[in-house]
């Protein structure tokens, strides 16, 4: 029996695997000690539980469990990389790229990087949404210390050529931050061959819990930090804090079986991707934001042209879907992902992002489509803008009366 | 939960535009860029009353609602009464948070609009 409302948001969070909330019930209630108390059993024995959480995290990346710091989720990665390593190197230069499709937590971080005296170039992108390296190689300058790209886009899905820009900045001696917040689960990543410096992660994009993420720092060549939450030195004087252990735990289970799975796991969710996107595919003007092939399988993000997509989830309330994402779907502004995309505003307004995940069945996407039949032709009758087009009437050509 | 239900109600009513007629004027506001479009027509019989409204619609639920409403309350008023309709009434009725006032706003200048366009035609009109 099909259970409403129906979750099709998994890029805004996914819900924690049975199998991670039974690994971390333990260390709620009996093993509850300080991982940093050294003098006794209990903090020995959650000590022995974070480093291998630690080990499993690095295993999904191919890193070294030495290269992986505790913080409180991506949001606090991406702060603590740039604003870490932009202060610490500088004396160097003061010049960061970075993208402005990048989220939030890096481009907000980035404009305080400005209000402090560093120089930061937003570099645009294709109207696939992937970045050209030819125009990304051209903002470089001598006095760029940081360049930070995401991998996975958030809204769009899109995979950005993390490798060739690494290799562009490693031969620079650039460091090179990504955003893999989107990317754990979805794509490999390799950090023994892919020259990445910083690398943030997110347990709750990935059936991990919420308030826990990593930040890769690389060895070798060693990169530094300045330390932005001071305290008792934990996790080598990276991130001072207590460790939750519980959420640590979580989080090195829920990237275990992601190592695990993701091979089958994601060749199943990209059958049921292209299963929605043929169905929505016969209704007229729809439109996919970003490349098709550079893309996760998780996400499908379309335009329904002439239909305003805040009326459209509304109604289409049996769906739990976003017109961008979870962080700016307060404000009434279209995405500005899919304005960097050159996209018009009547269909930058009119953008719905699926996103699919573990427990997403056929059924659930056969409800949607016919769900999205239905409606969007109701809405389309309701428009004004329909009615003119069918008319015949170039929509560019009107004098609207903006307000 | 008032304006959820309100909102639900009043959306999910479909209106379809009489076509131009003797009698029907047309008052169109927004603009796509803005997110909101709001076309709202009106046939006006004799003594200036209006008879019938109907809109169509580009925007959020409130922008939907807001029109809604609006060709509800003008049935049976004279235009000029129509013109005394105010955004605030409308925003009150529909219980609207302040992010959408704008749409209240929108559907006050929908109402002028048509009515300028009724008395543009029926001075045209009386003037031929």
């Amino acid at each position: 029996m099909l259970k409403l409302p129906i979750y099709l948001d998994y890029s805004a969070t996914t819900p924690v695997d049975p199998r991670v909330a039974d690994k971390m019930i333990p260390y709620l209630v009996e093993k509850f000690g300080n991982p940093a108390s050294r003098s006794h059993a209990f903090g020995w024995e959650t000590e022995a539980a974070v480093e291998e959480a630690r080990e499993e995290v690095a295993k999904l990346v191919n890193a070294d469990a030495k290269e992986i710091v505790w913080t409180s989720g991506a949001t606090e990665s991406n702060n603590l990389a740039l604003k870490g390593a932009a202060q610490f190197y500088a004396g160097k230069g003061k010049h960061l790229v970075t993208v402005k499709t990048e989220h939030k937590a890096v481009l907000d971080t980035c404009r305080d990087l400005e209000r402090l005296g560093f120089e930061v170039t937003y570099l645009d992108v294709q109207d696939n949404g992937l970045i050209d390296l030819e125009a990304f190689k051209a903002v470089l300058r001598p006095d760029t210390i940081v360049v930070s790209v995401m991998m996975v886009n958030n809204e769009i899905g899109v995979i950005q050529p993390i490798a060739e820009i690494g290799e562009i900045c490693r031969a620079k001696g650039i460091i090179f931050h990504v955003d893999a917040a989107q990317a754990t689960g979805k794509v490999v990543i390799d950090l023994a061959t892919l020259k990445v410096d910083l690398m943030s992660f997110s347990a709750h994009k990935t059936y991990g819990p919420k308030g826990i993420g990593a930040l890769y720092v690389r060895r070798k060549p060693r990169v530094r930090l300045t330390a932005q939450m001071h305290g008792g030195g934990h996790e080598r004087g990276f991130r001072s804090g207590t460790l939750a252990t519980h959420q640590i735990v979580g989080m090195g289970e829920a990237f275990r079986l992601a190592r695990l799975e993701m091979g089958a796991e994601n060749e199943r969710i990209r059958m049921l991707r292209d299963r929605l996107y043929k169905g929505l595919s016969d209704i007229d003007e729809v439109y996919v934001n970003g490349d098709m092939e550079q893309r996760v399988p998780h996400n499908l993000n379309i335009s329904f042209a002439y239909v305003e997509g805040e009326s459209l989830l509304m109604a289409v309330k049996d769906l739990a879907v976003s017109s961008g994402s979870a962080c700016t779907s307060a404000s009434l502004e279209p995405s500005y992902v899919l304005r960097a995309l050159g996209r018009e505003d009547e269909l930058a307004h009119s953008s719905i992002r699926f996103t699919l995940g573990r427990f997403t069945t056929e059924e659930e996407v056969d409800y949607a489509v016919k769900l999205l039949h239905e409606k969007i032709s109701r809405l389309r009758e309701l428009s004004p803008l329909w009615e003119m087009v069918q008319e015949g009437v170039d929509l560019s050509t009107v004098q609207w009366a903006a307000h | 939960m008032k304006i959820h239900v309100t909102l639900a109600r009043l959306a999910r009513k479909t209106r379809a535009s009489p076509k131009e007629d003797e009698g029907v004027a047309t008052g169109m506001v927004g603009a796509p860029a803005c997110g909101d479009v709001m076309k709202l027509q009106i046939k006006v019989g004799k003594g200036g009353v209006i008879e019938d409204a109907k809109f169509k619609t580009y925007g959020c639920g409130s922008a939907i609602a807001s029109s809604s409403l609006v060709t509800e309350w003008v049935k049976g008023k004279t235009v000029e009464q129509a013109l005394d309709i105010k955004n605030t009434q409308i925003a009150e009725e529909l219980a609207l948070p302040p992010v959408k006032i704008h749409c209240s706003i929108l559907a006050e200048d929908a109402i002028k609009a048509a009515v300028a366009d009724y008395k543009k035609k029926h001075v045209d009109q009386a003037a031929g």
